[in-house]
């Protein structure tokens, strides 16, 4: 088995980068804050979400403010209907979101549960040379840390990699890299996971079906990751090969350096998002500055907005919304997913209230990070002690970590790391309730007291 | 949910410290300290539920002073009742998912001579907890809302009695049948407090 995984040099890279989490709108054409500007007496309404100047109440956990708005302050008298609006979308956002990470880690806990093969420890990475298998608890301790040093320093060197690759617009050997790796993960390892779940349960599957059924779901996720697709398959695809990665990882990281690596790894995302050096936070500038999407494989995006009955009858809209579906056609072989990020709302004549779209602004999550939260969950489902209690603590601690992301990312607008808090609170959460909540419901379950 | 995960942690802390530091073998004491820990755990949930009304009322506060026409999309009711929920649902989740999880296994319920009936009335017992967190959750707002520090003190009153009366398993009798009655008493005075009358249940039954 470790031989195979010496190919996948390839993809741990992708999945590194996608940890951060962004707001879905890049800075608007420097055109249509013209053309903004030019019809704004005339327009009667406009759904655009806009940052508001004011500040709004930052500790609505319950309703989970998000919002998607661009970067230009607008004066408006439409003020508080706009924030109105941003308010009730931004609850939508959360559970947009909610939803997909939940499914990631249904997917990995029920894997782990059922499936013996990935709580068995059958070798280890080659980024994790040090083995466990001390006697001291010190030696233990020392490899691990040793383990999570040499895997961190692979993900940043993979990371600027990719950064200076993309600084100097070379974009088919990014795009040819990503393709590969995806194609490793649609086919190698669904086919390995396909495999284990039917041993799993004692289910005969002959080959010519194993490869029809491994082709189409391969091919089919290929097209919808990379080219376009319905958004709902895409999103699924994207979920999918987040819990076969994960899962990968859970099986091929020893157990103290699995913690390690994951408290390190939040702390090289929230220095690599927020230090104004840091890669992924040139990654995404760089991504803004050229106006152009992100790469569709490593982030998955909860809305976008089809261009449809953009009607143009009046000649002053026309300026702005052309030049606005220019940006778009550059981005032709862009995944759909990407459109809402050009579609600032252009400006419309009163009449055709009917043709602007509802708002579809969506918020985009990386993949790094659907990763690292099924990671821990999943780990905390595989402990020895078979505790569910640990599992669902884990969950919930997650989602509000997420939660509380997604409150910062309305109050700072702009690209923020998703994994630190998160994976705080889920560390926090496994450690004390393995060790100390546990006992005390094993002692209540027994003599069936309630609390 | 967040909030009852927050303070059955720091209960926990609390009861394990405790036995930490006193003597394994020594029954009565470790029966003392597990009596003792449920009750402080039941403060504490009342206490985190006390800050997670607070929190909510600012967020309130929040929402009106952005919202045009003064009042805000979700009222303090709805949010009470979300609030009982959660805590209901956290504790019902706690209570009963490692039992789901070993009654898929093999093995015999009782077979060393403890009751056969575990799990059903593990079962029933967690059903009247989540409901009555759920009622706990409109009172308790309601009182917090209204000022009236008696309905909190009722509250408190009775999720103590409900889990001191859990003291009395296997002897299902005694901790069962006043469980239902306590919940009983809470829907129908969360019922009246909502709003509902005899008249409304009369209108819905038939139709009207």
């Amino acid at each position: 088995m470790i031989t195979f995984m010496n190919n996948s040099d390839s993809e741990d890279e992708p999945c590194n980068e996608r940890t951060s989490l962004m707001s879905a709108e890049s800075p608007p054409v420097p055109s249509y804050q013209d053309g903004m500007q030019a019809s704004e007496t005339g327009e009667a309404q406009t759904h655009r979400k806009r940052q508001t100047g004011s500040s709004r109440s930052p500790n609505n956990v319950a309703e989970g403010n998000v919002s998607d708005s661009g970067v230009r302050v607008r004066e408006s008298p439409l003020d508080n209907e706009e924030e109105e609006l941003t308010l009730k979308y931004g609850a939508k956002h959360v559970i947009m979101l909610f939803v997909p990470v939940t499914l990631c880690m249904i997917v990995v806990v029920a894997t782990i549960k059922s499936v013996r093969f990935y709580t068995e420890k059958n070798g280890q990475l080659i980024y994790t040379p040090f083995s466990e298998d001390t006697p001291s608890v010190g030696q233990r301790l020392l490899n691990s840390v040793l383990n999570t040093i040499i895997m961190i320093s692979v993900i940043v060197v993979m990371t600027v990699f990719l950064v200076v690759l993309y600084k100097y617009r070379c974009y088919k050997f990014i795009h040819g890299w990503l393709i590969l790796s995806s194609l490793m993960l649609l086919f190698l390892f669904t086919y390995i996971y396909l495999g284990e779940v039917l041993k799993t349960y004692n289910v005969a599957m002959d080959y010519p079906t194993v490869i029809l059924v491994i082709w189409n779901f391969g091919a089919v996720g290929m097209i919808c990751i990379h080219w376009k697709g319905p958004l709902q398959l895409q999103q699924a695809y994207l979920i999918m090969i987040s819990a076969l990665m994960a899962l990968v990882f859970i099986k091929y990281l020893p157990e103290w350096s699995a913690w390690v690596i994951l408290g390190a790894i939040s702390i090289y995302d929230l220095i690599a998002v927020l230090c104004p050096k840091g890669p992924l936070r040139m990654l995404v500038e760089t991504a803004q500055e050229r106006n152009e999407p992100i790469f569709p494989a490593l982030i998955y995006s909860s809305a976008m907005i089809w261009t449809v009955g953009m009607a143009k009858p009046d000649t002053a809209a026309r300026g702005p919304s052309q030049q606005t579906w220019d940006a778009d056609g550059r981005e032709n072989h862009g995944s759909p997913s990407h459109l809402d990020s050009q579609i600032s709302e252009t400006s419309h004549p009163i009449t055709s209230l009917e043709e602007l779209e509802e708002e579809e602004r969506g918020v985009k999550l990386g993949l790094g990070d659907f990763i690292f939260y099924s990671v821990l969950v999943g780990k905390a489902a595989a402990t020895p002690s078979g505790d569910w209690n640990t599992t669902l603590a884990c969950f919930v601690a997650i989602l509000i970590g997420l939660c509380l992301t997604l409150l910062l990312l309305a109050v700072f607008k702009k690209a923020l790391p998703a994994l630190p808090i998160s994976i705080t609170f889920g560390l926090i959460f496994y450690f004390s309730t393995d060790n100390l909540v546990r006992p005390f419901m094993d002692t209540l379950a027994s003599h069936q007291l309630y609390i | 949910a967040f909030f009852w995960l927050v303070s059955l942690l720091l209960s926990s802390l609390i009861w394990f410290i405790a036995v930490k530091a006193s003597d394994p073998h020594d029954e009565p004491l470790q029966k003392g300290l597990l009596i003792f820990g449920v009750m402080f755990s039941v403060l504490l949930q009342e206490a985190f539920r006390f800050l997670y009304y607070k929190l909510l009322r600012k967020a309130i506060e929040g929402l009106v002073a952005l919202s045009e026409d003064g009042c805000s999309p979700i009222s303090i009711q709805q949010m009470a009742y979300v609030a009982g929920v959660g805590f209901g649902l956290m504790s019902g989740a706690f209570s009963m998912i490692n039992l789901l999880a070993d009654a898929l296994g093999p093995g015999t319920v009782g077979i060393h001579g403890d009751s056969q009936l575990y799990f059903l009335t593990s079962a029933f017992m967690t059903m009247v907890l989540i409901f009555l967190h759920t009622f706990w959750g409109i009172l308790f707002f309601h009182g917090c809302e209204n000022r009236r520090w008696w309905e909190i003190a009722a509250v408190i009153v009775m999720h103590l009695a409900v889990s001191g009366s859990t003291f009395c398993n296997p002897l299902y009798v005694g901790s069962l049948v006043p469980s239902y009655l306590l919940m009983a008493a809470a829907a129908v005075w969360a019922y009246l407090l909502s709003g509902g009358s005899a008249q409304n249940l009369r209108r819905f039954l038939l139709c009207k």
